[in-house]
């Protein structure tokens, strides 16, 4: 196994990320293929926030290593950023400028040429088509989070990393999500994604990735798994002794 | 080359269109220098003859104070949407993203000179409105641009933010400073050119020096 | 009785020893000196208190360098613990220099290049001590102290120039009574203020070890406390896999 394998689209190895006193992740490992639809779970503060930031380059792990499509995340950071799409938690959108003026900005960072079509089309797939001049600040929590998938769709990113996508959403905005989990599905491309809704979860991906305690406890594929197998991965949470923080 | 130069200027435009519509930041330095200068013209009796002596000082002194305030609101802008970190996802070096906000800033606090220095020469009867003038103030601002632009950046994850970015600020651009106040004061006292210019070489020395570390620098910044 | 040894061959007693000896150079051993009078004393403090708040900044650059260039930890307690105690002795000097300058010069302060330019560096030394206080604890909070630190640093030479610059058009009021005149002292000058450069260089570099251990022990307690959870950890890990299978 070389570490330009192209056949991973992410490969973590032995991932580590500690603040101050307490270890967040302690030693993640997992690989994903192109075209797969994956999944984080994990309680809350089992680190997927954490992981997710750290795929997308906005935070450095203390050791381990990360691949994504071939590239050492460490070495070649433009180019990574250049194939990965992220949504984290926040929307992430100059809230006084227009959702339009937010995507111009970006898709000018990321150099892509024609912008004006590229933003319609993404907006299409989103929904905001009839939003695109109204300024971020005035959009519902549904349409701001729907901006920030257009924002992080302009460049075709071929991995896609989402930090809780569906929440607070609508069944409508939720059902714009499914179409470009779909799109990404059919079209090759790589999707990971964090969850609270185990249901939802194992109905969206392919592939689900539990951590806990800052370890991934679980890899599967979603076909052999039921919510209580996940929760009962969960549950192993740890003792907590008088020396832990 | 070209594409660095189209994304720092897509950075600064940005900011310029935000300012468009909040006019938060130059509104803030302005105001916040002219009432410095207000203060000093009662503090000190201003008449024609100490003028010249403290006039370039209580100039250069408030635009100092009002402009690390305003750099304090530019940064907090980005705080606001966490949107500095949509920079940072962009495809892009993070000096580009340097040279971006540090030219927003450049902008701003031209801006508010181009309101407070007008009326510093109205209210201590000064004649400062010469090139020469231009060109001292056009160095200050890229050096506090450039420090400050750096420090504002530091300081996002600090608690009390708004004093320690003074703290950092004041006491690093001090030697800009003395070069401002001095060659304004060459400038009020019509002086020659090759007396104002050994001021402007140490402004222009500052500026280098602090633009090419910044840049190099600034990666180390932003990451966590 | 080997503990009586230890105490008398410590560092600690050799450093009370000679700085009890210095006073005894300053204060009584030295005679006074002619033009300036007793005042004159205070140099033999105040010279090698400045030197020391040099060897304090030149330490923190070099520290705070090699922390950037190496990421090791070692570097960083290095800058701060140099920090502290350079801060201290910036401000002892300045504050003896002040002394001198009240009855030599008749002054407390002028614009001279030198005092100017430790006044800013103390301020900037300041400001460090006080960002590494605020900022939240970590990898990052190093790494930006370590910046201020070399930019202080790159900032001495500038602030210097500016400084000497701004006191040749400002020639500073020295009216005092001995302002410019040649010291009557010969050799015992220069034997003083070797004693006592060397007492104070040995006191700093006391301070700066205990201050240095003091953090080393902090981190290793740190570190213990997240080893002791990853320890926990694996433990669990190993008695879940055994569960399961």
């Amino acid at each position: 196994m070389t570490k330009r394998d192209p056949l991973f689209a992410i490969k973590v190895e032995d991932v580590v990320k500690s603040y101050a006193e307490v270890m967040v992740l302690r030693r993640i490992k997992f690989s994903l293929q192109p075209g797969e639809v994956a999944v984080i779970l994990g309680a809350n503060g089992a680190g997927k926030s954490t992981l997710l930031r750290i795929l997308a380059m906005l935070t450095q792990p203390d050791s381990g290593s990360i691949d994504i499509y071939g590239n050492d995340i460490a070495k070649n950071g433009p180019q990574v950023r250049a194939l990965t799409g992220s949504v984290l938690h926040s929307p992430m959108l100059y809230t006084d400028m227009s959702v339009r003026e937010n995507l111009t900005l970006f898709a000018e960072l990321y150099r892509l040429k024609n912008i004006d079509t590229l933003i319609e089309k993404n907006a299409c797939k989103v929904g905001i088509q009839s939003r695109l001049d109204h300024r971020v600040r005035t959009l519902s929590h549904g349409f701001q989070k729907r901006a920030a998938l257009a924002r992080a769709l302009m460049h075709k990113p071929q991995l896609l990393l989402l930090d809780e996508p569906e929440s607070g959403l609508d069944s409508r905005s939720v059902s714009y999500l499914e179409n470009v989990v779909e799109e990404y599905r059919s079209s090759g491309r790589t999707i990971l994604m964090t969850t609270h809704i185990i249901e939802h979860a194992l109905e969206i991906a392919d592939k689900a990735i539990v951590i806990t305690d800052g370890y991934v406890h679980l890899e599967s594929t979603t076909t052999c798994l039921n919510k209580s197998n996940i929760l009962s991965a969960y549950s192993h949470t740890l003792p907590k002794t008088s020396g832990d923080l | 080359m070209r594409e660095s130069l189209a994304v720092i200027w897509a950075i600064g435009r940005k900011d310029l269109l935000l300012e468009t519509r909040n006019k938060d930041v130059i509104v803030a330095i302005s105001v916040f220098a002219l009432l410095v200068l207000m203060i000093f013209t009662f503090a000190i009796d201003i008449n024609q003859v100490n003028a010249k002596l403290t006039g370039p000082g209580i100039l250069w002194a408030s635009i100092a104070f009002a402009g690390v305030t305003g750099l304090n609101r530019a940064f907090a802008l980005e705080l606001e949407g966490n949107t500095l970190e949509a920079l940072m996802l962009a495809p892009i070096s993070r000096d580009l993203i340097y040279a971006g906000k540090m030219l927003g800033n450049f902008l701003f606090i031209t801006a508010a000179q181009i309101i407070v220095i007008p009326i510093f020469a109205v209210l201590f009867n000064l004649a400062v409105l010469r090139w020469e003038m231009l060109v001292v103030s056009l160095l200050t601002t890229i050096g506090f641009s450039a420090i400050g632009t750096l420090f504002a950046a530091m300081t996002i994850r600090v608690r009390a933010r708004e004093v320690m970015l003074p703290l950092l600020f004041l006491p690093v651009v001090t030697p800009l400073i003395m070069a401002a106040v001095e060659s304004t004061s060459h400038v009020v006292n019509d002086s020659s050119w090759p007396e104002i210019y050994q001021w402007i070489q140490l402004a222009i020395a500052f500026d280098i020096a602090f633009i090419v570390i910044s840049a190099f620098i600034f990666q180390q910044i932003l990451e966590d | 009785m080997t503990k009586v040894i230890n105490l008398i061959v410590s560092p600690i007693a050799l450093s009370a020893v000679l700085m009890g000896t210095t006073l005894w150079l300053i204060l009584v051993w030295v005679p006074t000196e002619t033009n300036q009078g007793a005042v004159q004393r205070i140099l033999y403090l105040h010279v090698p208190i400045a030197w020391g708040a040099m060897m304090g900044i030149i330490v923190v650059s070099a520290g705070s360098f090699l922390y950037l260039w190496k990421k090791n930890e070692i570097w960083d307690r290095l800058a701060v613990a140099s920090a502290e105690v350079g801060v201290v002795f910036g401000g002892l000097a300045l504050l003896t220099g002040m002394i001198w300058a009240k009855p030599v010069w008749a002054v407390w302060w002028t614009g001279e290049a030198k005092l100017t330019t430790t006044l800013i560096l103390f301020f900037i030394y300041v400001a460090y001590l006080m960002f590494r206080a605020y900022f939240p604890p970590g990898t990052q909070r190093q790494r930006l102290a370590a910046i201020i630190a070399i930019i202080g640093a790159i900032d001495t030479p500038i602030i210097y120039f500016a400084a000497n610059l701004w006191s040749q058009a400002h020639p500073p009021l020295i009216t005092g009574p001995a302002a410019d005149s040649e010291s009557s002292l010969g050799t015992s000058l220069g034997v003083v203020l070797l004693a006592s450069t060397i007492s104070f260089t040995l006191l700093f570099i006391l301070l700066v070890k205990m201050r240095y251990e003091i953090r080393k022990s902090e981190d290793e307690i740190k570190h213990f406390k997240r080893n002791h959870q990853l320890d926990s950890a694996v433990l669990n890990n190993i008695s879940q896999a055994r569960g399961t299978s």
